[in-house]
């Protein structure tokens, strides 16, 4: 049967056109794994990344999971799905993710906790209603033959490279208490600290903020496990039971207790209503569980994998193997060992304008730590193209792959929209990713921060959002207006 | 393209928001529906795999019933009955 014959789900044959062209992505994709492996076994570093990723773009499409969804549908049509399926992904990752670090393969540092944190999410929460997807789900919507997602993940990495290493009149923007710290932080000159937006946010604010764990702050608690154990009870599974709790109270409950014909539910009942909302869109759940894991297993993956190579940093790595010309002046690479988007696009995007003539090492971001590798050899970024393939296997094989072109208004909004993720996400040091998703299931609580920021954008994002559909509405006289 | 909401018969309608991205489906649905009376038979087609998990969730909260499904090819067309 062809890709394109449209039946009743369940009566599709369980082989057809879409599970032979899924097939040969991935057939594909393993020999050219093996091609690379054979090249340069150093090089297996790349394709755990890249393998990691495909794992992601399968759970993420299996289960329609988007960050995005999790603040947007909530406020925009009331459903709580995407909010729950977070919820059980942060729940799972944490729990993978303690034993990991208590087995002393975790490589996940805390973030700053300060006021970008939560401008920053409230930029990228706002953009993300209005591109169809967070950095993730465009991605993965990539894959699934949506062309203005594309054009999402193309602005993203732009406008990052831009924000982190753009100076001229942004720099007249800078309170002078950054610059001034910023100088004292003696660094290489050939960075020039004090000079452009970033550099002077980042090294005159950001370092002078303090970046810990709940257990570090709170003094050291004794032991490792001790630690570990307060990080991921009171940063991760206690907030996510009560955001639960309350999806439940104010989103759920109202209609479970209306269709169950309940007038005054018991404690148990309640507590099968929580669990019916956790079950309800049984795809979501499996792939926040699976991704929930999945995440914890990478972090796992990349402690062995640093071990095994005895290096710190894939920087090392790509030095050996005489790879230096995208490295950093520090002869590192970004390299976070775990999921995470935003930097790696960023890196795509100078890596393109460097090629048109553009210096862009000058700068903390790119100059300092992360380089701006080819794009062949940058491994956070073939984790992305990882999702992008996975995210297709899985659409070709469920016979739900198809190519859109984006109208003029969807590809604005997925231009202006990706502009603004990167803005948000470079002030915020990430997005929902490694900004909220790593760091709560690592004991740190400037996560939360993160999601606040990105659920008040997002807020503010449908409210707008929904203005614009009705004044379109109302120019073209119809009855279409929300 | 755009979002097209006709009324197809008596209490018969249809949407078509082939093209858009999340959140246009679901809120065009919402919306779509609310115009609707009780009983009414709404053929909403799509082909934004996304939308189609939450627009199952806001039936289900509110009571509409997806009466069929036809799906191949990236696109969707769903029959739902208005509570």
């Amino acid at each position: 049967m062809s890709t394109t014959t449209a039946v009743r789900p369940g009566t599709a044959p369980a082989w057809h056109a879409g599970s032979t062209k899924a097939l040969g992505l991935f057939g594909a994709g393993v020999l050219l794994s093996i091609w690379v492996a054979a090249t340069d076994v150093r090089l297996a570093y790349i394709l755990v990344y890249a393998w990691f990723g495909v794992g992601y773009g399968l759970l993420l499409q299996y289960g329609r999971f988007c960050m995005a969804a999790a603040v947007r549908d909530l406020f925009a049509v009331r459903v709580p799905r995407m909010a729950v399926g977070m919820m059980i992904a942060v729940g799972l990752f944490a729990l993978v993710s303690a034993i990991v670090t208590l087995a002393g393969f975790s490589g996940v540092h805390p973030s700053p906790i300060g006021w970008h944190v939560l401008i920053g999410a409230a930029i990228f929460g706002f953009g993300i209603v209005f591109t169809g997807g967070c950095a993730t789900g465009s991605l993965y919507k990539a894959g699934e033959g949506n062309v203005g997602a594309m054009l999402v993940v193309v602005a993203i990495s732009f406008s990052q490279a831009v924000v982190v290493s753009a100076g001229g009149w942004l720099d007249r923007l800078v309170p002078a208490s950054w610059t001034a710290s910023a100088e004292a932080k003696d660094m290489p000159a050939e960075l020039s600290v004090t000079q452009g937006w970033f550099d002077q946010f980042i090294a005159g604010y950001v370092w002078d903020l303090q970046a810990a764990t709940l257990a570090e702050r709170l003094g050291g608690t004794g032991s490792a496990t001790t630690a570990v154990l307060v990080n991921t009870l009171a940063v991760a599974i206690v907030p996510v039971l009560v955001i639960l709790g309350l999806l439940y109270w104010v989103y759920f409950r109202p209609g479970y207790m209306r269709r169950a014909k309940i007038a005054a539910p018991t404690l148990g009942q309640h507590l099968a209503g929580v669990w019916a909302m956790c079950t309800a869109s049984r795809n979501t759940a499996l792939a926040g569980a699976g991704l929930g894991v999945l995440a914890g297993a990478h972090v796992w993956a990349t402690g062995a994998m640093r071990a095994h190579f005895e290096v710190d940093n894939f920087g090392e790595l790509l030095a050996a193997m005489n790879h230096q010309a995208g490295l950093s002046m520090q002869d590192t690479v970004f390299d976070p060992g775990y999921w995470y988007i935003t930097t790696q696009e960023a890196q795509w995007g100078a890596w393109v304008i460097e090629r048109l003539g553009v210096p862009m090492r000058d700068n903390l971001f790119f100059g300092l730590d992360n380089g701006v590798p080819s794009p062949l050899l940058n491994a956070p970024g073939l984790m992305s193209i990882g999702i992008i393939a996975g995210a297709a296997m899985m659409a070709l094989a469920r016979r739900e792959f198809k190519w859109k072109l984006p109208n003029m208004e969807a590809a604005l909004f997925a231009i202006i929209g990706g502009t603004l993720m990167g803005i948000g996400a470079r002030i915020a040091m990430g997005c929902n990713i490694g900004a909220f998703f790593a760091t709560v299931t690592n004991g740190d609580p400037s996560g939360w921060v993160f999601l606040l920021g990105m659920a008040l954008g997002a807020f503010a994002g449908v409210k707008v959002f929904a203005w614009w559909v009705d004044w379109q509405a109302a120019r073209r006289g119809d009855d279409l207006a929300l | 393209m755009a979002v097209t909401f006709n009324q197809t018969g008596d209490g018969k309608w249809t949407l078509d928001v082939c093209g858009y991205a999340c959140p246009h489906p679901q809120m065009y649905t919402k919306k779509a529906l609310e115009k609707m009376a009780g009983g009414d038979q709404l053929t909403l087609v799509f082909d934004n795999p996304s939308s189609g998990e939450s627009i199952m969730a806001m039936c289900d909260a509110d009571g509409h019933e997806i009466v069929d499904r036809i799906e191949g090819g990236g696109s969707f067309t769903w029959t739902i009955r208005k509570a």
